[in-house]
């Protein structure tokens, strides 16, 4: 079932009095239950996809569905996790997931405890931002993206910030979360592996102007493991799209 | 899995360790060694003792720099006599009911001008012009508008106790990050939560930085009221006892001020610790 339809999508950039296009003629579809992962270089343009989708950048043309409705702005519909985790500091954790929601209640009190226990963070309710790691503070925020029973989950970069040992826990504790709730993913990263490792499909993007290059759907079984020969095929094909990516760039350059 | 459990165990340790480390920390800070609170008393310790021989010997004229000694027997004198209280309890209404007036006028239009650009343009510019008016400027001025009573020292007090919120809560408003409202329009916060939940908390650190700069700013139009005439307060006390060349009620004047002045300054900054517990911030 198609849970977020994307057309003709275009998205330019006025800087002075030149246009920069950074998204152009984007398609995409995605299912409900689905981990999609966005991976390209830089400049690709594949933050403001996740922004775009996540109605936060609404001056695009094309259209965005999310469950057969145009999105126009920010709701709880779509979480979204930023590359920081950006939580209130006066708050302590429990008080940072519930945040507009009363934790008074009842069945809010026992929904954040549970996704506490989710998260891997018990014992830490009353703990302020500040006496956090950053793989914990992320968790958090993932929580508090959580406790909203969003339709779809977008993750830009999120452990981009993390060293490698705690974002593979990190990778972890997210596709713990999504066999157990099937929230539909949408997750942002320049990291090939991360990208492989989660992903049902992965979508490869071209730079300037953004475009979807390759979409593969990764059909291994969970846990996977970054050493199987199946993964590292899989990894060796995108590793190749990118050369083509590089190359196309530096013709380019040269013309 | 194994690796797992080697973060939780690791994050785990690191709160201990950390727990304990500002375990230590506050126990240093609640209790600094007793070494050091007595090198910090030695020196007023000895200057007191060097004055009060030096007073004795007739060293020093009695009536230019009384011993502490008499300063004591005339702040005892002053209490004894219920004089001191009454003095000071008028002393402390006009800087109370000044301090209410003006800090929170300052707080109602430093928040509004905050959240709204339109207040901003429209009240800040003359707000600042009138900022720039130093208050013992304008003491003749209330004196022929308002006369010497009540209604003009209150007025004194208020003006100065003004702008220190009015800047900061501003200021405060300002500085909320605006990576922050993003989050709070992703997870819909209503205008009212948005305000409560976001730009309040946000801006305590400088309202309450406010409050101390404007309590402080009441404490000093205070005395200038006073000094300017008037026939009750601490600041009359003064101006009374310089008259009949009683030093050491000067004294008792001055130290009163001193000690309220800190009293009321560490008291904001009780509730600055209790309040602003979640900040990070170097501790020195």
């Amino acid at each position: 079932m198609t849970l977020l339809q994307i057309r003709k999508l275009d998205r330019s950039f006025q800087t002075g009095k030149s246009v920069m296009k950074a998204l152009e003629r984007i398609d995409l579809s995605v299912n409900k239950g689905e981990f999609i992962t966005v991976i390209g270089p830089s400049g690709c343009g594949k933050s403001t996809l996740l922004k775009i989708i996540a109605g936060l950048d609404t001056r695009h043309e094309g259209a965005v569905m999310l469950d057969n409705q145009k999105v126009s702005g920010p709701s709880i519909d779509k979480g979204f996790i930023f590359q920081e985790p950006r939580l209130f500091p006066w708050l302590t954790v429990e008080k940072n997931i519930a945040a507009n929601l009363p934790l008074k209640e009842k069945e809010t009190k026992e929904k954040v405890s549970e996704l506490i226990k989710l998260v891997r963070l018990e014992g830490f309710e009353n703990a302020y931002p500040k006496e956090l790691s950053g793989g914990m503070a992320q968790r958090v925020s993932i929580a508090r993206a959580l406790l909203r029973n969003p339709k779809v989950l977008l993750l830009d970069e999120p452990f981009g910030a993390l060293d490698a040992f705690t974002r593979s826990h990190m990778q972890e504790v997210l596709l713990d979360i999504w066999e157990k709730n099937r929230t539909t993913m949408i997750f942002v990263t320049h990291d090939i592996d991360e990208a492989i490792y989660l992903a049902s499909r992965v979508v490869i993007m071209n730079p300037r102007p953004g475009t979807i290059r390759e979409v593969i759907p990764i059909e291994l079984p969970h846990p996977r493991r970054k050493t199987d020969s199946a993964f590292q095929k899989i990894r060796q094909r995108v590793l190749s799209e990118f050369e083509k990516v590089e190359e196309n760039e530096q013709s380019e350059a040269f013309q | 899995m194994s690796d797992q459990t080697g973060v939780l165990t690791t994050a785990n340790l690191d709160r201990k360790q950390r727990r304990k480390e500002s375990a230590v920390k506050t126990k240093n800070r609640k209790k600094p060694p007793l070494s050091h609170r007595v090198r910090g008393l030695a020196l007023p310790f000895f200057i007191l003792v060097i004055w009060e021989i030096a007073g004795a010997y007739g060293l020093i004229s009695a009536t230019l720099l009384p011993r502490p000694s008499e300063i004591f027997i005339a702040f005892k004198d002053l209490i004894r006599t219920g004089e001191l209280f009454t003095h000071f309890k008028i002393s402390l209404l006009r800087a109370i009911t000044g301090f209410l007036l003006g800090g929170g006028l300052g707080l109602l239009a430093g928040l509004a001008v905050g959240f709204s650009s339109k207040t901003e343009q429209t009240l800040d510019p003359t707000l600042q012009m009138l900022r720039t008016i130093p208050s013992l400027a304008v003491i003749p001025l209330f004196i022929l508008w308002f006369g010497f009573g009540e209604l003009s020292k209150i007025l004194l007090i208020s003006k100065s106790a003004f702008f220190p919120l009015y800047v900061n809560a501003f200021l405060g408003i300002r500085g909320v990050d605006s990576k922050l409202f993003d989050v709070a329009k992703i997870l819909e916060f209503s205008k009212w939560k948005q305000i409560t939940k976001l730009i309040l908390p946000a801006a305590l650190p400088n309202i309450l930085l406010g409050l101390r700069l404007s309590l402080g700013a009441a404490w000093l139009a205070l005395v200038a009221a006073e000094l300017m005439g008037s026939s009750e307060g601490i600041g009359y006390l003064i101006m009374d006892a310089r008259q009949f060349s009683q030093t050491s009620v000067v004294f008792v004047g001055i130290i009163i001020f001193a000690v309220f002045g800190k009293a009321s300054d560490s008291l904001v900054r009780y509730f600055e610790k209790r309040l602003l517990k979640w900040r990070d911030s170097f501790i020195g």
